[in-house]
């Protein structure tokens, strides 16, 4: 589809459907649910962050007239998949991996009860030696976390286990000949913290279980199916005999990708035949859901005088928490695919440590790696002397850059968003004492997957779309617009539902920014299935062919007459026509076109405390086409703020027993709107050819290039340059003061 | 321990609970009222998701006992609007696209509207400073401040 395409509906910013509920209160979210006969549930946390568990004794917690039911790993039942990562993340088994690793459940008729109840469950830990940083864990000798774990990929099989739990490396190109051609070569060594997610609603559930053998689980969760799942292989259940129903989710970015309270609710509610509810404290979420990795890295980047990058070579290694699976993979996948460079060379490390297993956030893998990545090219800039949006459009990968891991670019954005980051107001601003400018690009995937989608036309010529999607920024809005163009009705004929997981197909989890691509694919080919339709029963009523009917704005048109029947008139006599319709998009989408962004960062820092303020911002991506500009706007916004977040204060802090020390939004300083400016934004669209609208998801690469784009402005307004994130003011004032 | 009978008065309406004495008004709202706009992001008065006011003041509702409120005038985001129409910073929240998982709505127009009545005419640098304790992690505020900025003008009758 070109850009030039006339769109009626898509383009516009219409109000959400789903709006009037969320701004009134109605909206309910993960703990908004409540049953009749509901009991609570709480957890019981490790108080250490590496320990054997010698034993546990509930016997006076369940004497306690207020406790009815206690739960530990023994009670997953057999033929579960009890002694996996996901049963042991869940309740620890013979160990406790982190500060707050679950141990314990017990249900009483109050949450305060269940949480007083906690005391009376007698726990007998030996301590162990944590292992709380990369550098430990990958040492000779370091204490193991799992004693059964070797690592994967190396090139001969290791005869003693570690916590590296694999390696991996991608090449293309001659690494050694590209660094003999360059003039210049930068090496530099980087950080960044474990930050989290920081999703304003703490997970919560509330369960049944019934004594048919049916359930029913009432969640926040990103993908309601995966939920199911997950769930129904821990506890042994047929999908069939489990209902998981989405609330509306209070933020995820990544991080309500997984499972943590629904199988121990269950597993409450089967031992007390009473609903279960519980909600996690705002503690609990920082201790023990998932965070994203903190990393390691060094990059290598060689060029010639003329600003020709040759040579590219990264060394990375991430934390994954308590158990293997951080996303290396995607980090080493992304570093360097904004560059079509010849030579490239990238090794990663998996790395186990004591603290909680990571889950995704955002671009899962891919801030770190390009971070590190982005303030060397900044660095090589200034080293050549050539202006960093200039350097980076004369290696831009485009249409056709062969990517390290695999395939092909296709028609991409990052040169227009290049180029737009030099036409920006911005960029034309002048920087005062003490300010500083960083520019910094960024990549994702994204992806595509299963979605299904079924609309039901209704009498009156209006339809509802069931998608099985969760709403996690304003999707629902572009459902209904992409119904309605494809349809040809006004958007308000459209309702969109998220449908629990016995009204609707299967669909993927909402990640990877799929939902506006995939299932918005999805009601595209459900909406042409109910245009199909209608013209069938206009034809049958016509007494013509299917194809002797046209189609155009939700009116069909006897092309060999002069008839015409509205899309209310098919829907009325549908029912004497053949039965209802229904249209449906049951797709496994491929195509999911990369998004490129460019971002820029202005930066003041105070030289007396060290403290930075971002004075302007401007965030620029490739959208291919943004269904609704308002929400495409808003992720590019979100994205930047969350990046700007884990550039410059947040950081997971623990002492040296491993125990966290800053679990709450005190501590652990995400942005307030103090913080932070006005962020302009530019939505540039390329479209995305495997889509019929040009979609290309928009959802997380925002947050990729803040990191880089603050760091590089912090360093250039003070003249050092910082390699270790976040910086805060302790860490600006120092290099101030050592320089 | 025997629990406390609580008279209060919620969004106008008359209404009476029974909480323990330890319970927050947060978790009287939403547990005995059934009034479940109001949300809980942290339990200690730093994301500002439970924001509501008592006797006209701006709170914390994770911060206030539920036995504060006998006597009380609580406003909640279940009183912002009519049943028939939207209040104008809700109006200006969906216009502007300022939300995007919505958890932290309700706080915030509950916190702007406070704003708004303390001061009409508020510099972004104000509003900035005032929504502060109301933490959003999706949009980056800036349709929040647009918005809350819209509905100033709106509300003072420039526009």
């Amino acid at each position: 589809m070109s850009e030039a395409q006339d769109y009626r509906y898509i383009g516009q910013r219409t109000i959400r459907p789903d709006g009037y509920d969320k701004v009134t209160g109605r909206a309910n979210y993960g703990a908004d649910l409540t049953l009749p006969g509901m009991i609570w549930g709480k957890i019981l946390r490790s108080p250490y962050a590496h320990a054997n568990i010698r034993s546990i004794d509930s016997s006076r917690a369940e004497a306690h007239p207020d406790v009815l039911a206690v739960v530990t790993h023994q009670d997953f039942p057999d033929g579960g998949s009890r002694g996996s990562n996901q049963s042991m993340n869940v309740l620890a088994d013979k160990k406790v991996l982190y500060h707050g690793h679950a141990v314990a459940a017990v249900a009483a008729h109050t949450e305060a009860a269940a949480e007083a109840a906690l005391e009376l469950i007698d726990i007998d830990y030996e301590p162990l030696t944590p292992v709380m940083d990369l550098k430990t864990a990958m040492a000779q000798n370091a204490p193991l976390l799992h004693d059964t774990m070797f690592t994967s990929g190396l090139a001969q099989d290791p005869t003693t286990p570690s916590n590296i739990a694999s390696r991996m490396e991608l090449k293309k190109g001659d690494i050694e000949k590209g660094f003999s051609e360059a003039d210049v070569i930068i090496e530099r060594n980087f950080q960044t913290p474990t930050v989290h997610q920081g999703y304003i609603e703490p997970h919560a559930t509330t369960v049944r279980y019934d004594e048919d053998g049916q359930s029913m689980i009432w969640c926040s969760t990103q993908g309601h199916f995966d939920v199911r799942g997950s769930t129904a292989s821990l506890l042994n259940i047929e999908h069939s005999n489990l209902k998981v129903v989405a609330s509306e989710i209070g933020g995820g970015f990544g991080g309500k990708t997984t499972i943590y309270l629904e199988p121990v609710a269950l597993m409450l509610s089967k031992k007390t035949g009473r609903p279960v509810k519980m909600v996690m404290n705002r503690e609990e979420v920082f201790k023990a859901s998932g965070p994203a990795s903190a990393s390691r890295s060094k990059i290598r980047i060689g060029a010639t005088k003329d600003g020709t990058i040759t040579a590219m070579e990264a060394h990375l290694a991430y934390e994954a928490g308590a158990f293997a699976g951080s996303p290396i993979g995607p980090g080493c996948m992304t570093v360097f695919t904004p560059y079509d460079v010849e030579n490239q060379y990238v090794e990663g490390f998996d790395v186990v440590v004591n603290k909680p297993k990571v889950a995704a956030y955002r671009a899962p893998g891919a801030p770190q790696s390009e971070f590190a990545c982005e303030m060397v090219i900044n660095e090589l800039a200034d080293e050549l002397g050539i202006d960093p949006i200039e350097l980076r459009l004369k290696n831009a990968a485009r249409e056709g850059t062969q990517t390290m891991y695999g395939p092909k670019l296709k028609a991409v954005g990052l040169v227009e968003c290049l180029e737009a980051a030099r036409n920006s107001a911005q960029y034309k601003e002048a920087l005062a004492e003490n300010q500083g400018r960083g520019i910094a690009a960024g990549f994702w995937f994204n992806i595509g997957g299963v979605s299904s989608v079924s609309i039901n036309m209704n009498p009156d010529g209006t339809g509802t779309i069931v998608e099985g999607s969760p709403d996690i920024g304003g999707s629902r809005a572009s459902m209904q617009m992409m119904a309605a163009e494809g349809v040809g009705l006004p958007i308000e004929s459209f309702k969109p539902l998220v449908a629990d997981t016995e009204n609707a197909a299967h669909s993927d989890t909402t990640g990877g920014s799929r939902t506006t691509f995939a299932t918005g694919m999805a009601v595209v080919e459900a909406a042409q299935d109910v245009v199909r339709q209608m013209k069938e029963r206009a034809a049958a009523v016509w007494n013509v062919t299917p194809d002797q009917v046209d189609w155009k704005d939700g009116v069909a048109i006897n092309t060999v007459g002069e008839d015409k029947l509205t899309a209310a008139q098919i829907s009325a006599q549908a029912g004497r026509t053949g039965g209802m319709i229904t249209g449906r998009g049951n797709i496994s989408a491929r195509g999911a076109g990369p998004s490129f962004a460019v971002h820029m960062a202005d930066v003041e820092v105070d030289r007396e405390t060290g403290k930075v303020d971002v004075i302007r911002y401007t965030a620029i991506q490739d959208a291919g086409k943004a269904i609704h500009p308002g929400y495409v706007e808003g992720q590019y916004q979100g994205g930047a703020a969350q990046g700007i977040g884990w550039a410059l204060n947040e950081e997971y802090i623990y002492n040296e027993d491993g125990l966290l020390e800053n679990p709450g939004f005190l501590d652990y300083r995400v942005p307030l709107a103090s913080d932070l400016p006005m962020i302009d934004t530019v939505i540039v669209e390329v479209p995305n050819s495997f889509h019929p609208f040009g979609v290309r998801g928009v959802g997380e690469t925002g947050i990729v290039p803040p990191l880089a784009a603050v760091g590089t402005a912090v360093s250039n307004a003070i003249d050092i340059r910082m390699t270790e994130l976040p910086l805060s003011p302790p860490r600006v004032l120092k290099a101030i003061r050592d320089a | 321990m025997a629990k406390t009978h609580v008279t209060t008065t919620v969004n106008g309406d008359a209404m009476e609970f029974l909480c323990e004495p330890g319970d927050t008004l947060l978790q009287a709202l939403r547990n005995e009222l059934g009034l479940t706009g109001t949300k809980e992001g942290c339990g200690s008065g730093d994301c500002g998701a439970c924001s509501v006011t008592v006797n006209g003041r701006l709170v914390c509702s994770c911060l206030v006992l539920g036995v504060e409120a006998e006597g009380a005038e609580i406003g909640t985001v279940e009183g912002i609007g009519d049943s028939d129409k939207l209040h104008v910073i809700q109006e200006k929240f969906l216009e502007h696209a300022a939300l995007q998982c919505g958890i932290c709505t309700p706080g915030l127009i509950v916190s702007a509207k406070a704003l708004l009545e303390e001061n009409p005419d508020p510099t972004e640098e104000e509003a900035r400073y005032y929504l502060a304790g109301n933490l959003c992690r999706c949009t980056g505020y800036d349709k929040i401040l647009r918005a809350v900025m819209d509905a100033a003008e709106t509300m003072r009758g420039d526009v």
